[in-house]
């Protein structure tokens, strides 16, 4: 192992801050999947594969995924919800992994709402 | 491969290992392996969370969620819910005693909410084997202002500005101790860290060697450079296996990088450290007989002066720092020492970790600021005394330290305010007493542990805690005088002016401390022969007043001996001849009416 300089220091801490982000007070993106006992025979199972195989793609420190329950809308399970700092929560409905990877790149990466799938602003 | 999306945060300090956090981590692993998670969700180790009491403890990251108690057989239930649909498991949640409700956040809990965290900064945060995790948290880069940008004079200033006194007991300035040895001329010089912990009740610098040492490491670095050393020693407890095994990993890991060794950060400075294992006498806490275990030698007291700043370790120049003031320092240097003032009172500046123990609910490891009362570290974040009962006063510095009564909850967390009332700050150990403590009792206890590391070199200690205790033993066995007591304050002079050592000067402080507050007490004991705690076994009769007996029969299950008779609707009592004077059957009765 090479000795370190100031700037290699800088270096390991921002490399290193990546792994440990999710950690953090904040991330300013969270895509959460609904993933109840109703939700996970709709197929959020595979919602959720799909967008951690778009999460490994890049480097999104920024984004959080998180699992969580049932929002009460059992018919329209799959349901995935994305936050975007400082704008309304947006509900997709009927979520495939396919959708969920459009959500992820038009939505979540460029900020364009998909309302063809979009339940509801909360 | 996939992205990581959840990260558990596991309890790995020994506290929560001995709860049985590695049986309940292997479980863990094995059904994250089983439901196909092992991709998704990583677990973490990390140092002691603070909060024992309800160990093993974990938090889930991000949504921040704490768990306590856990057990392997919770681990099917837990991955289920929680990793797989996302509903945390509320069984598994804190509840909060007085309301009984249940908290998920651990930023909720009032354990955590009123404290504040900048020497446990890390816990809980880091994965303490894990260089780079701490260097993510801005790590070493206190090292890197300290040697690139700063002179000796302006760490040393730095130090002085921040107001930063030595966590280890006296509450000595930081910075002037090493202005002292800056100012000593010698080419060799060193840097000790006191890793000794030697006060029954405390672990705190346990703790904060689990969780993050590197800290640490850091601290003694900059100390090195404001002094000019070029060699370090921690003088560790070999009690401590973990806090001594994560240290050896961290100093490997530092001088890998370079950041320990020749020529730190291509700075030109050179520093190296090594542990040694003290064998765990008290006295070797104590900064002369410290050195002199470290260079080989019996671990005894000499005389100071010459103070270690002129001449220590293989009589050079040396500053010995607690490991609680050492963890403090990289961030006065990173975040400047103002910054560090800006919480505390006038002469008490930034927080203190404190071990609460004894009869409080959340027993565990706490920071608290400086200026925080003696009330809210108890009852706030200590959550109070378990089991209903009564507060009657807290230990405050161990064996060297003094009691505080109830009418005095009100004292504020500060070095001068806690002297005042007669107890120290010492190192952060709070043994809290609930009415079920004899106050006699306890200073025999502390009077025992005292007279036992009394390393004997000087007489009025190796004498004087003998004497003491003697007639300590004889006042709990019943057989006290009057003049006992005038005995006891005489020698209590004696003792604390002539003993080379703050071991022997601080040694009558539980005593003369207890007669303070609780003089009745010692009064009971010798005259009445009655011990109002009934913690004294010579001094209680073991029978039942059959005129408070409710015929409830809590003694009678209770009893591991078999020695209460007592059936359905009937006055119980006590065969002498079975009775092994356990006190357990004093415990469970609610109406006072064994005696
Ligand atoms: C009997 C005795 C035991 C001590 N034990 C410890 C100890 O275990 N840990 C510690 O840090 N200081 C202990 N001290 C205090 C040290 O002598 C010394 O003051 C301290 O380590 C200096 O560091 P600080 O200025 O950072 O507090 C003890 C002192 C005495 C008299």
């Amino acid at each position: 192992m090479a000795k370190l300089t100031v700037q290699d220091l800088k270096k390991i801490k921002e490399d290193a801050t990546k792994s440990i982000y999710l950690r953090g007070e904040k991330g300013n993106i969270r895509v959460i999947i609904h993933m109840g006992t109703c939700g996970i025979a709709a197929g959020a199972r595979e919602v959720m594969t799909a967008l951690m195989e778009e999460m490994a793609q890049n480097d999104y420190s920024h984004i959080r995924v998180m699992a969580s329950g049932c929002m009460g809308l059992c018919s329209s399970e799959p349901n995935v919800t994305v936050e975007i700092e400082e704008q309304s929560p947006i509900v997709y409905q009927h979520v495939n992994a396919n959708k969920m990877r459009q959500i992820f790149k038009r939505h979540v990466l460029m900020g364009e709402v998909q309302t063809d799938f979009a339940l509801a602003k909360m | 491969m996939k992205k990581i999306r959840t990260q558990l945060m596991l309890c790995g300090g020994t506290g929560c290992h001995s709860s049985g956090s590695l049986a309940f981590r292997e479980a863990l692993e094995q059904e994250i392996v089983k439901r196909g998670l092992s991709e998704e969700v990583k677990i973490i180790e990390t140092g002691c969370n603070g909060f024992c009491a309800v160990g093993p403890v974990m938090l889930v990251q991000p949504e921040g969620i704490f768990y306590q108690k856990l057990k392997p057989e919770d681990v099917p239930l837990l991955v289920e819910e929680h990793l797989l649909k996302g509903r945390p498991v509320k069984k598994l949640m804190y509840v909060e005693p007085a309301s009984a409700q249940t908290i998920p956040k651990m930023n909720d809990i009032p354990f955590f909410s009123k404290q504040m965290f900048r020497v446990m900064r890390n816990k809980g945060v880091i994965d303490p084997e894990i260089i780079d995790e701490y260097i993510a948290r801005d790590g070493y880069f206190g090292v890197a202002k300290a040697l690139t940008e700063m002179t000796p004079e302006q760490i040393i200033h730095e130090v002085k500005v921040s107001g930063l006194r030595g966590r280890g007991g006296a509450g000595f300035p930081a910075g002037l101790k090493w202005e002292f040895a800056s100012k000593s001329q010698s080419d060799i010089k060193y840097v000790l860290c006191n890793a000794d912990e030697g006060d029954p009740g405390a672990f705190m610098d346990r703790s904060v060697l689990e969780a993050d040492p590197h800290a640490v490491l850091e601290g003694m670095i900059i100390a090195a450079r404001a002094i000019n050393a070029h060699q370090g020693y921690i003088y560790c407890r070999t009690e401590y296996p973990l806090a001594i095994h994560r240290l050896t990993i961290a100093i490997r890991q530092a001088r890998e990088y370079g950041l320990l060794g020749k020529n730190i950060l291509g700075s030109g400075f050179d520093f190296d450290i090594e542990i040694y294992e003290g064998a765990g006498a008290f006295v070797c806490g104590e900064e002369t007989a410290l050195m002199r275990s470290i260079e080989g030698r019996r671990g005894m007291p000499r005389p100071r002066p010459p103070f270690p700043a002129q001449k220590g370790l293989w009589e050079k120049p040396t500053i010995l720092n607690n490991v609680e003031t050492l963890a403090n320092i990289a961030q006065i240097i990173t975040n400047g020492g103002e910054w560090y003032a800006s919480v505390g009172t006038a002469g008490s500046k930034g927080t203190k970790v404190f071990a609460l123990s004894g009869d409080v609910n959340n027993i565990g490891l706490v920071e608290v600021p400086m200026g925080t009362t003696l009330r809210t570290l108890i009852f706030d974040i200590g959550g109070g005394i378990p089991n209903k009962k009564k507060f009657k006063g807290v230990q405050l510095g161990g064996p060297s330290g003094g009691c505080v009564p109830e009418h005095l909850l009100d004292t504020p967390v500060d070095y001068e305010e806690i002297a005042k009332v007669g107890a120290i700050m010492g190192s952060g150990g709070v043994i809290v007493m609930d009415e079920n403590t004899c106050m006699v009792d306890m200073a025999r206890f502390f009077l025992d542990f005292i007279q036992d590391e009394s390393c004997g070199k000087c007489t009025p200690c190796r004498e004087g805690t003998r004497r003491f205790l003697e007639i300590l033993k004889r006042i709990c066995n019943g057989q006290g005088e009057p003049s006992d007591i005038d005995t006891l304050e005489e020698m209590a002079i004696v003792i604390k002016n002539a003993s080379l050592c703050g071991l022997g000067q601080t040694a009558p402080n539980p005593v003369l401390s207890t007669l303070r507050y609780f003089k009745d007490e010692y009064y009971a004991h010798i005259i009445e022969k009655r011990c109002p705690a009934k913690r004294c076994v010579a001094l209680l009769k073991f029978e039942v007043n059959p005129d408070m007996c409710t015929k409830c029969g809590a003694c009678f299950r209770a009893c591991p001996a078999d020695a209460i008779i007592w059936k359905k609707k009937e006055i119980a009592s006590i065969d002498k001849e079975k009775c092994i004077k356990c006190l357990t059957c004093f415990e469970k009765c609610k109406f006072d009416a064994i005696f």
